[in-house]
């Protein structure tokens, strides 16, 4: 929607950082206004409309308005603002530069411009003269951070124009012009490099979705491994708080195989966002030779930032996530925490007094969700080449129950489930994921697994699913042994506890705090999973239950020193020559 | 009681509730502060010309034809260094019998640090109890509350927790403190000497429990007072959040809000981490550290409190009574600092963050162990040991009585180590066993 006269309004209530506004004109739903307040002017969205009065929450503190100041409507709705220097970027919900404030306190209606309009890129053309384009089709592009960053026909764009000009390659500012088209009707527009999107509306400028099918690699194990996500994939990650959600999304960050990351803090700690600050720009990005920082943008919306502000974090930082994924770029995303969103839309519902759902939360929490989720994939834009949207949310369960709205309704939405256990937490087992709740779905997908037998080996799948069942059955066991003592069962009830005891040191746990075992490539992880197997396989002679738990812990010592090793390095062979020496003496 | 001379008076209210008041006003600005009928309120909802006012100590007695004045202006402090040494209520009024303080007017509840203007906390607080450096190590600029049920000594702990802690300022904020727990803070800070380092706001249990919902933020815009315009290092003591969470329950549901999990506000979250993200290092040197007490109910950290505050707070201190050695230890499973991986290993020994992990893993393996023995089982020759090393552990690690240095704590876990257990059942990285495992 986009109006162009300006509709006004006056203030007629106030409840915390719900106003009430009383319009002289049309206003939309969603529409962006400032309230005028001294000399400041604060931002709000319309979220209901009642005969004259439009009901706007306020993305700022409220103190000190009064019934009666002025509301200017902005005909638009909440947008963020597109163009080359978004990455290595500290932006709040709103997409202002956080880094272009002053002082140490954030002012109220204070609003900074999210791009550098000064700095000069080098554009160099994509497309001809005469060529049909449509939105999202690429007419140049300038290189961001080492970046191929792509100056696209604005979303914005309806049906096709055709190029009448284009720049030649050369310096030139954000606002400059790059190219004028002409549209069906013969009228010529003119295309900068900078374009304006509503963050509640998908980008939908590529030609279709199709199923993801590539492995993303994390390079932690017990994803990678047992439930892999996929480029283009969804999952989410529920946990109680103390089980690592944080440490773990950090570390999938850190590390995944992927072209640009986006990282919306929302509604969490202001420290872990400055532990991302102070990190980022340090951390050697492999892929690349450069700072992981270059390729990363962060929305951070702290849970003492305006609480409004929060959703439209999420929006913001996904509508960004899909800009770069019209490049052909392999985007991830990732969010912390979905809950302090879903916290914030129950907030205005209850101020709305509208009817609560389940836990007081909005009725339509399940269909907002899933909604939101739907805007990650796979996609192929109408060039033919991909680009995808990767999409982890963390979700923080009230009290750990993971039967709450919020986790119920994304487990609907999401396709990768990484359930976090208390109880492996306060054993320091980590990443506490649960290793036999937890579940992917595109291990079903025939094209993943195709994907995963031509890259990683066609005994790979087997092999997983081998891992799986011996820690599910080392687990009955173990119930076992817990009822009936530990002589009350045989021997090989031990052998079964042990050999899962043996996956989980060594393959499910992964010391994210260590410089080498924090990241494992497939092909070590592929390398340990078969070490730790043909371990778990062989026969081995046992005089008593004892010796069974002192064989594997001495061998899970091992292997573990292994694990802390640089991979085929002289100590990791000499380890694994002395764990084949103890593995022979036990054989039968 | 302040007063202006413009200041129009409204003598015609509409509604009175058990918490707030309604009249019809013009000219109100959101937040401000009236008094009606001598008592202080806060105006909470503007609907037209009707404004809605909560009344901090409650409404009895307030007839409809009582004066309401608006102050035109939030609730504020004057801050400065006089503040030092003395105590207030939670309107900041001094209740010491002292003088009333000079200095520059602030509101409370002031905005948010910008988040790129943070430092890394980086500085480790020592507090000589093992159960809080050796395995959940704080650092300056981190929240973090006790997780206790009302029995247990909390108050003490904190109080000996502020008195190590090297810290330039301690600020009490007391919601629902006994009159008992008051004296009791008033005499430890005084025979340490501590006095002129110590500024209190307090909400007695006698006080009226609205009132409670200003202490935090007076005692935070007092810290924020002294960590950035003096760039101290302030440690900010709020006991008990639980009666605060319990006042807003109590002001929302008067309001005819519909109550989330276990009737407390839906804004619960927002309303604690605005509390407690006034942790911060300054870039400056100054710092504001937050040690909190939440009260569990029997032991109940699924409650909307505990929870809410768990996911905010970096880290939680569960204290309970270990009948083996008959001593409050700091409980190893459920009690995490969440900052000590930017100190631990690198401010302290580098064996640290591993002894630290093993020694909580063995102590699980006693766990287990005893479950075993409940159950009526024969105990392996392990097993024993670990029950062994557990209590041990408890005794010298654990346990809130002790007051050891970080390096005196590493080479008790060694030594515990070495007496119950070979080296392949600690698992630590070869290189610090070759160090340590030998006594020296």
């Amino acid at each position: 929607m986009e109006r162009r006269d300006k509709t006004k309004g006056k203030i007629a209530g106030i409840i915390a950082n719900l106003v009430i506004v009383e319009v002289d004109g049309p206003v939309a739903q969603n529409e962006i206004c400032f309230i005028q307040h001294d000399e400041t002017a604060l931002m709000a969205e319309v979220i209901k409309i009642m005969g004259r009065n439009a009901y706007v929450q306020v993305f700022e503190s409220t103190r000190g308005l009064k019934v009666g100041m002025p509301v200017v409507f902005e005909g638009h709705m909440l947008e963020v603002t597109l163009g080359p220097g978004i990455l290595s970027r500290n932006y709040d919900g709103l997409q202002n530069d956080l880094d272009k404030m002053d002082g140490v306190f954030l002012k109220r209606g204070d609003y900074t411009d999210p791009l550098n309009r000064e700095k000069l890129w080098d554009f160099k053309p994509d497309a001809n003269i005469g060529d049909t384009v449509q939105a999202g089709d690429w007419l140049g592009e300038v290189s961001e951070n080492g970046m191929p960053h792509k100056i696209m026909v604005p979303f914005k764009f309806q049906g096709s124009y055709s190029v009448k000009s284009v720049v030649s390659a050369g310096s030139y500012k954000v606002d400059d012009l790059v190219a004028v088209l002409t549209d069906a009707k013969g009228n010529d527009v003119s295309v900068t490099m900078v374009q304006k999107w509503p963050v509640k509306v998908a980008i939908r400028a590529f030609a279709q979705k199709p199923r993801p099918f590539k492995l993303l690699e994390t390079g932690i194990r017990c994803i990678d491994t047992l439930n892999p996500i996929t480029e283009g994939g969804t999952g989410f990650i529920p946990g109680p708080f103390g089980t690592g959600k944080t440490v773990l999304q950090h570390a999938i960050s850190k590390q995944a195989e992927a072209d640009i990351v986006i990282i919306a803090a929302c509604g969490e700690r202001a420290n872990e966002v400055v532990e991302i600050f102070t990190e980022f720009p340090e951390l050697d990005d492999p892929r690349t030779g450069k700072k992981l920082i270059e390729r990363t943008t962060i929305i951070a919306n702290t849970s003492n930032m305006p609480v409004a502000a929060r959703e439209a974090s999420v929006y913001t930082a996904m509508t960004l996530a899909e800009y770069y994924r019209s490049m052909g770029l392999r985007v991830l995303l990732m969010a912390d925490s979905t809950s302090r969103w879903a916290q914030a839309l129950r907030e205005m519902s209850n101020r709305l007094e509208e009817l609560p759902g389940p836990d007081a939360f909005p009725m339509d929490l399940s269909a907002i969700v899933s909604n939101f989720y739907s805007r990650a994939g796979y996609v192929k834009l109408n060039n033919g080449l991909s680009g995808s949207i990767t999409f982890i949310g963390t979700v923080s369960p009230a009290g750990g129950n993971l039967k709450e709205p919020v986790t119920e309704s994304t487990r609907k939405a999401a396709r990768c489930f990484y359930g976090l256990s208390q109880a492996r937490a306060d054993s320091k087992r980590y990443p506490a994921i649960d290793a036999i709740d937890s579940y992917s779905k595109y291990l079903e997908y025939p094209e993943v697994q195709e994907y995963l037998v031509k890259q990683v080996g066609d005994k790979w799948l087997e092999q997983v699913i081998e891992a799986k069942d011996m820690l599910l059955r080392g687990k009955e066991a173990q119930e076992q042994i817990n009822i009936l003592g530990d002589d009350g069962v045989p021997i090989d009830f031990h052998e079964r506890y042990w050999k899962s005891e043996l996956i989980d040191f060594v393959i499910l746990q992964q010391d994210a705090f260590d410089s080498i075992d924090c990241s494992t490539p497939l092909d070590r992880q592929q390398y340990m999973l078969n070490k730790v197997l043909s371990v778990a396989n062989s026969s081995f002679r046992f005089n008593g239950f004892e010796q069974v738990s002192d064989f594997f812990k001495r061998v899970i010592n091992q292997l573990k020193q292994m694990n802390y090793s640089q991979f085929q390095s002289d100590t990791f062979v000499k380890y694994e020559g002395d764990l084949d020496e103890m593995l022979k003496a036990q054989l039968n | 009681m302040e007063s202006q001379a413009f200041q129009k008076v409204y003598k015609k209210l509409t509604n009175i509730t058990k918490a707030t008041v309604s009249l019809k006003a013009s000219d109100v600005g959101y937040d401000e502060m009236a008094i009606v009928h001598g008592r202080l309120g806060q105006v909470v909802k503007i609907l037209g010309d009707e404004v809605i006012l909560q009344i901090f100590s409650g409404t009895e007695g307030i007839p409809t034809n009582a004066e309401v004045a608006f102050l035109g202006r939030p609730p504020q402090l004057k801050v400065s260094e006089q503040l030092a040494g003395r105590f207030f209520n939670a309107y900041g009024d001094p209740i010491d019998g002292g003088p009333s303080v000079d200095g520059e007017t602030r509101d409370i509840g002031s905005p948010s640090v910008n988040p790129v203007r943070r430092m890394q906390p980086s500085h480790l607080i020592a507090t000589g109890i093992a159960g809080i450096d050796l395995n959940n190590t704080l650092v300056t600029g981190q929240k973090i509350p006790f997780f206790a049920d009302p029995d247990q000594p909390y108050n003490q702990v904190m109080a000996n927790v502020a008195l190590r802690a090297q810290a330039d300022k301690i600020i009490l904020g007391g919601m629902g403190l006994s009159n008992d727990d008051y004296l009791y803070f008033k005499n430890v800070f005084d025979n340490a000497g501590a006095l002129d380092r110590i500024v209190s706001f307090v909400n007695t249990t006698d006080d009226p429990p609205v009132e409670r919902l200003l202490v935090p933020d007076m005692a935070l815009t007092a810290a924020e007072y002294f960590a950035v315009d003096k760039n101290e290092k302030v440690l900010v003591l709020l006991t008990d959040m639980t009666l605060f969470a319990d006042a807003l329950s109590i002001v929302s549901n008067r309001m005819d809000q519909i109550p989330s999990k276990d009737s407390m506000p839906g804004s619960l979250y927002s309303d604690l981490a605005r509390i407690y993200e006034k942790a911060v290092q300054f870039p400056s040197g100054g710092s504001i550290t937050i040690i909190a007490v939440t009260t569990l109910s029997g032991g109940d950290i699924t409650h909307a409190i505990p929870d809410n505050t768990g996911y905010i707070t970096e880290g939680q201190l569960f204290l309970r009574r270990d009948t083996d050695i008959g001593k409050v230890i700091v409980d190893p499973f459920r009690s995490l600092s969440r900052l000590k991986q930017l100190v631990i290993g690198k401010q302290t020994r580098n064996d640290h963050p591993q002894v630290m992990n093993a020694a909580i893993r063995l102590y699980a393996d006693a766990a287990n162990a005893k479950t075993k023995l409940e159950n009526g089982f024969d105990l392996t020759d392990y097993d024993e040991r670990t029950l062994d090393f557990a209590k041990a552990y408890s005794e010298q690690i654990l346990a809130i009585d002790l007051n050891i240095d970080t390096q005196k704590m590493l080479d008790v876990s060694w030594n515990l180590f070495r007496t119950h257990f070979h080296q392949a059942e600690v698992g630590l990285k070869k290189e610090f066993m070759d160090l340590y495992w030998e006594e020296k």
